[in-house]
């Protein structure tokens, strides 16, 4: 084969990037589950022969970075290398060899060129429902989350294992959907595969060996260069959230040497008796996307980029569970990682972390059902409905927080439009929860507030899956703590922040969710800021004199001028 | 006296106003810089300095086509009305809270964009309907009275109404604008349930605020522009471009003035079409590549493909994601940041970059010798030989091909150990490849093979890189048209009068109603027809009519075309059947015991295309006589040649010349490769073809 050139290579890592690109809209239009096709919980990449991941598809969500980075390696191991050949599709939601609950299914498939074996495709998507006990923190253990699929064969050359398909439908509660979900994932790496193909062909290549290389050295390189500029040392951080039924603390230390970022996570609470532990791929994943953002961010994700960041956690402490711990929420705690790390970066580089935030999605579930209590109306039906969504983000050093936006997670929320087209379940409010944001020289984004019933005729459990009830986000700097969780009844029956919780017939939920922190002393806020924040209602006038100090004189001018519509 | 067949056709750019002519068979045509406060300065100095060269009055002009990228910029630089939004209490913030999601996951510091209305613009009324349009608070009119009361202190001069499941039930939405009409008479009125009737709050809500912002200002434009012509002796009827590639008349633009948002760039693609007619081309991939970004279509049987929402004002490097959703139906274009001035540095990783920021005008590339210090792609086309330093533009502006080789250099060689020809190849090869990958993208997710496809390339730069792109997405063979610099305008002329009619109406084949299905296709065909009606009293208007489907449970819907008797008689078995195939052919294979859904029904009413003359192939003739020879880079064979350079000017149909060659004219200059071979056609067309195309005849 004549020696490819320089430019060659250039091309071709951006067509890779743009192949696992393509692969992750393909699965957005083909997937069933909102969860995948609205909310964008997914995400794709190729991989060469020997399972090292070359690229990542942007679209998707970082809490599968590293679990899918480490994933083909399994298959690779389970199925065995001699077993591997064309047509095949294979198939696992392991929480420990996936990507950390059984709710995500990864599909690999194997890339054959000329007959030869050259690399992999691997997507994952996270899915509404895997039977068992529901999507919930409820399980004691993983066994009662919901069915395991091991690592295997969903289709050996090119046929489909009928035996699975059937068990899989006869154990969960939404099979169309999740089958239809399986082959929108086997699609996505049949039009990945394509498209690698065809540029294999272009560049007359029989193996991903030398543009591996060249990708793998130069991520490496860079994200060298990278760590070795910052200066060394060691500073740990700290936070406390809400946990199930006790608190839980999260601890790291940070250790920068020349070449890797160790963070430890020695001293964090141990496993918790319900589902929302982590198992160690998941905590590695957010771990290493707080550090990317902060340290490297253009850099994209591969095996090489990906390894300098390395993460150690004792065993069976919350961030590293170990089979059969139930994790089927491992995301609620996996999802405050970053605020963790930030409290141990911001010792070692001032003015980079942003601070603390709503972290976890707003999730929740609600399993709706014919009302029990009287007659149910024909029309009423069954259904799970699964939404997205998020609380404030926190302050950053020369920015407000962003207004219900997620970080770190990288889903969309749903239409409230397209969740009421799915099941017979009401939104009744969602919109920006003034007051929400911490105050400071910058604010910590607003929360939302969520109220959620269910059309005539039908009652519902909740599963809930919130934290910062009892923790809210903290301020960075000065700046003061977000607004906390809230949740109840509309009669003002209390609820509580996890766990499944039924609603009779009439009743809705009401929800406030957690606002991000902020950044600097409020005093050193501008004025013109306050005034905005005032007009539009992001803070209300008690606000804007608490914290800020503001005259009844300017509030009524503020307020008077906002309702004539002014611009602030 | 006017003349019906003397139309003018008129594309507001941001640069250029481009007013083109066509009278008795003939074309004249323009560029006049754009006049920012009063647009229409521009075109009615245009259209004298047309009609002074037809030797005509502007009395002679029958019809006025015009498309204009006012509304765009509008919306970017946020100039629009005072304007308020209405909408269902407890959904303040849809278009605040967006998505809820970062489209750049990687960036601590990221911005959102601001909303188009701030917060103290947006009002709520209490009222509430179910996703199945049944209502389930019914809306207090005494409540929206006393709003009224408070929108009239406020002064604000248009309103836009968007209340939840509006596009299954419009009931409040049209009492709200009954008492707004009565309270606040003069005060513009867009309803969501008219400007986008369809499903997803956040696009839907967007849109018609979008429509609302700009309506004040399109409105009294469009008036001055139609009182303008007059006085100035043009007294016919102005019709508007509009994104989905076809007319409208003034009336219908100035009450649903979002729908013109994009309309120059339609034209070009309706440019591309016609002469795909010409050339009696099935399939075309029109490729339009300018200063700052390039923008690739898919054309089918003389069509543009559209979609039904797209996004503008994106403010994070055309970042998906960073702009505003507009749903209307719309030309489907891929635009990416890759132009002439397209600036090329290396990133971390050593891989070269290039754009989506661009040197402009000012200072332009290194080569424009205007102080520019970084590597353009107009840069790399110098160094590569593919530009003559002393032809450029005319010869208005004389290159320097020392300056682009000392910025390659500096940015990139010295990085990379490359010389400024290998770095230059470098920059070529990654615009390319960025121009390529969107190309391809935009194939396979229409499921079409790009192999089977023939390129019409136009725009100062799509010359430069049409063969190589081709090389690259296995495409034999190239169109580059005459009249390309005004390619929009003369787009304009040879659009259908057309309106497409949708309605999100949610149905399962399992419960199928042949009944419902036809007075929902008659309705939008009656609404359809109206509008085109409206425009032309006489012509045939012909139908389309299409379907959105998808498998229950799925989120994206495929679009299936239905014949005219199949929209008359609906039938379930039939219109899954045409689903079925579709979906297998788009990915793959289709899915086993899943009840399928019609979402979203559309019909599409035009007026018939008028005959066009096809141009008869020619084949290859006199060889062209070179005017000189000069080294030029080959990036398929990775090395220099020795091409002929011949004029343009100088081909007659069925002059030839083989690859390599560069030929040049005043407005552009095309790249012939070793690989190709060109012959002139009868229209003016250079036919560019692979050595293996051409050898077949």
């Amino acid at each position: 084969m004549a020696e490819v050139s320089k430019v060659a290579y250039q091309v071709m890592w951006n067509r890779l990037i743009s192949v696992v690109e393509e692969q992750a809209q393909a699965l957005v239009r083909t997937a069933f589950s909102t969860s995948v096709r609205e909310a964008g919980d997914l995400s794709a990449g190729v991989y060469n022969e020997a399972g090292q991941m070359l690229a990542q598809a942007v679209t998707g969500t970082p809490g599968h970075v590293n679990a899918m980075a480490d994933a083909v390696p399994h298959f690779i191991r389970r199925i065995g290398r001699e077993n591997i050949v064309e047509g095949d599709i294979y198939i696992t939601n392991d929480p420990w060899e996936g990507t950390g609950h059984l709710h995500d299914i990864t599909v690999v498939t194997p890339s054959f060129h000329n007959g030869a074996l050259v690399g992999f495709f691997a997507c994952t998507a996270h899915i509404v429902d895997i039977g068992g006990r529901g999507f919930g923190a409820d399980a004691n253990s993983v066994y009662e989350e919901g069915l395991y699929i091991p690592i295997m064969k969903f289709a050996d050359k090119g046929e489909v294992d009928r035996t699975l398909v059937s068990i899989i439908r006869g154990n969960v509660r939404e099979p169309d959907q999740l089958v239809g979900d399986i082959y929108a994932l086997a699609t996505c790496n049949e039009i990945g595969h394509r498209r690698l193909i065809d540029m294999m062909r272009e560049f007359n290549l029989n193996t991903l060996e030398g543009i591996a290389g060249f990708i793998l050295e130069n991520s490496r390189r860079a994200t060298i260069e990278r760590i070795a500029a910052l200066p060394n040392g060691s500073a740990t951080g700290e936070m406390e959230i809400d946990g199930y039924s006790n608190p839980v603390t999260l601890k790291v230390r940070l250790d920068i040497e020349d070449d890797h970022i160790l963070s430890d996570f020695d001293g964090t609470t141990g496993l918790d008796k319900k589902g929302i532990n982590v198992p160690l791929v998941y905590t590695k994943a957010y771990a290493c996307y707080a550090l990317k953002c902060a340290i490297a961010p253009e850099i994209p994700n591969n095996a090489a980029s990906l390894e300098p960041f390395r993460v150690a956690a004792p065993e069976n402490s919350i961030v590293n569970a170990i089979h059969p711990a139930p994790v089927a929420l491992r995301h609620v705690i996996g999802h405050m990682i970053p605020d963790t790390i930030y409290d141990a970066l911001d010792k070692l580089l001032p003015e980079t972390a942003p601070a603390e935030g709503a972290g976890s999605l707003c999730n929740f579930q609600v399993s709706l059902r014919p009302r029990t209590d009287e007659p149910a109306p024909d029309h009423a039906v069954r259904s799970e409905v699964l939404t997205f969504n998020s609380g404030g983000s926190g302050a950053r050093p020369t920015l407000d927080g962003m207004n219900a936006t997620a970080f770190p997670s990288g889903v969309m929320t749903m239409p409230v439009e397209a969740t009421e087209q799915v099941g017979p379940v009401m939104i009744w409010r969602k919109e920006l929860r003034p007051d929400s944001g911490g105050a400071g020289k910058y604010r910590g984004g607003l929360g939302q507030y969520m109220e959620v019933g269910a059309r005539e005729g039908h009652e519902f459990d909740i599963q809930a899956m919130f934290d910062r009830v009892d923790h809210p986000a903290r301020g960075r700097q000065g700046g003061k703590s977000g607004a906390p969780t809230t949740i109840a009844q509309d009669d003002g029956t209390a609820m509580k922040g996890k766990g499944k919780q039924f609603v009779p017939h009439g009743r809705k939920v009401m929800l406030a969710f957690p606002g991000g922190a902020g950044y600097g002393a409020p005093a050193s806020r501008n004025a013109e800021d306050i005034r905005r924040d005032l007009a539009g209602g992001y803070i209300t006038a008690a606000f804007a004199r608490d914290h800020y100090g503001m005259s009844q004189a300017d509030i009524d001018d503020v307020l008077e001028r906002a309702k004539l519509g002014e611009i602030f | 006296m006017t003349d019906a067949k003397a139309r003018l056709g008129v594309d507001i750019g941001g640069t250029f106003t481009d007013v083109v002519l066509e009278h008795g068979g003939d074309r004249w045509s323009t560029k006049v810089l754009t006049t920012y406060t009063a647009p229409e300065n521009a075109i009615i100095e245009g259209m004298h300095s047309v009609c002074k060269n037809a030797g005509v009055a502007p009395s002679v002009i029958g019809q006025i086509i015009h498309g204009t990228t006012l509304a765009t910029n509008a919306l970017i630089e946020r100039r629009g009305a005072k304007t308020a939004l209405i909408t269902t209490r407890g959904f303040r913030d849809v278009i605040e809270m967006r998505t809820e999601s970062r489209f750049e996951q990687y960036d601590l510091n990221l911005k959102l964009p601001d909303p188009l209305l701030p917060r103290n613009r947006r009002y709520t009324v209490t009222e509430r309907m179910e996703a199945t349009g049944k209502v389930l608070m019914p809306l207090d009119r005494a409540e929206v009275e006393a709003l009224a009361d408070d929108l009239a202190a406020a002064g604000y001069e248009s309103i836009a109404v968007g209340l939840l499941h509006s596009y299954v039930n419009d009931a409040h939405e049209r009492m709200i604008r009954d008492v707004l009409a009565e309270r606040l008479p003069g005060v513009m009125i867009s309803l969501s349930s008219e400007v986008s009737p369809q499903m997803r709050e956040y696009e839907r809500f967007n849109t018609t605020i979008a429509n609302a912002y700009i309506k004040p200002l399109i409105k009294t434009y469009l008036d001055r522009l139609q009182d303008r012509l007059k006085t100035e002796g043009a007294d016919c009827p102005i019709f508007l471009m509009h994104s989905g590639g076809g007319i409208i008349s003034l009336a219908s633009a100035a009450e649903f003035p979002v729908r013109l948002v994009e309309s120059g760039p339609a034209g070009g693609a309706v440019f591309a079409a016609d002469i795909a007619a010409r050339h009696g081309l099935q399939k075309v991939l029109s490729f339009d590549m300018g200063g700052t970004t390039a923008k690739i279509c898919l054309i089918k049987d003389r069509t543009p493909k559209t979609a039904r929402v797209f996004e503008v004002a994106r403010t994070y490097r055309f970042k998906k994601g960073s702009g505003m959703p507009i749903s209307i139906p719309v030309i489907d274009m891929v635009e990416i940041g890759a132009g002439g001035g397209s600036l090329a540095h290396v990133d971390v990783m050593n891989q070269i970059r290039v754009g989506p920021e661009s040197a402009g005008s000012e200072p332009g590339p290194a080569c424009y010798n205007n102080g520019g210090e970084r590597p353009a792609v107009t840069d790399a086309d110098l160094v590569l030989g593919k530009l003559d330093p002393d032809n450029f533009a005319g010869g208005s502006i004389t290159l320097n091909a020392g300056k682009s080789a000392e910025a390659l250099i500096n940015h990139l060689g010295k990085t990379l150990d490359m010389d400024a020809m290998e770095a230059a190849w470098g920059v070529a090869e990654v615009v390319d490849e960025n121009m390529a990958n969107a190309a391809r993208v935009h194939a396979v997710e229409n499921g079409e093979d790009l192999s089977e496809y023939t390129m019409i390339a136009f725009g100062g730069a799509a010359p430069l890189h049409a063969a190589r792109l081709c090389e690259k997405l296995g495409i034999d063979r190239c169109l580059v048209p005459v009249g390309a610099g005004v390619g929009s305008a003369i787009g304009f002329l040879r659009a259908p009068f057309s309106f497409e009619a949708n309605r999100s109406v949610f149905m399962k084949i399992g419960s199928f109603d042949p009944a419902a299905v036809r007075t929902l296709f008659t309705e939008m065909e009656a609404e359809a027809r109206g509008f085109v009606r409206s425009c032309d009293a006489t012509s045939d208007i012909l139908a389309e009519y299409k379907v959105y489907m998808r498998y229950s449970g799925q989120g994206w819907e495929i679009p299936i075309a239905l014949s005219a008797d199949e929209a008359a008689n609906p039938d379930a078995e039939t219109y899954l059947k045409l689903f079925e195939a579709d979906y297998a052919k788009l990915f793959g294979r289709s899915v086993e015991g899943m009840d399928v859904e019609i979402t979203v029904w559309s019909v599409n009413a035009f007026t018939p295309q008028e005959a066009v003359d096809p141009v008869a192939a020619v084949k290859a003739g006199a060889e062209a006589e070179p005017v000189a020879r000069r080294a030029l880079f080959d990036p398929g064979l990775g090395s220099m040649t020795d091409a002929a350079v011949a004029l343009r000017a100088g081909f007659e149909p069925g002059t030839c010349i083989a690859g390599p060659a560069v030929i040049t004219e005043d407005e552009t200059t095309v790249i012939l490769p070793s690989s190709r071979t060109l012959v002139a056609q009868a229209d003016g067309c250079l036919d560019m073809r692979t050595n293996e195309e051409n050898a077949r005849g």
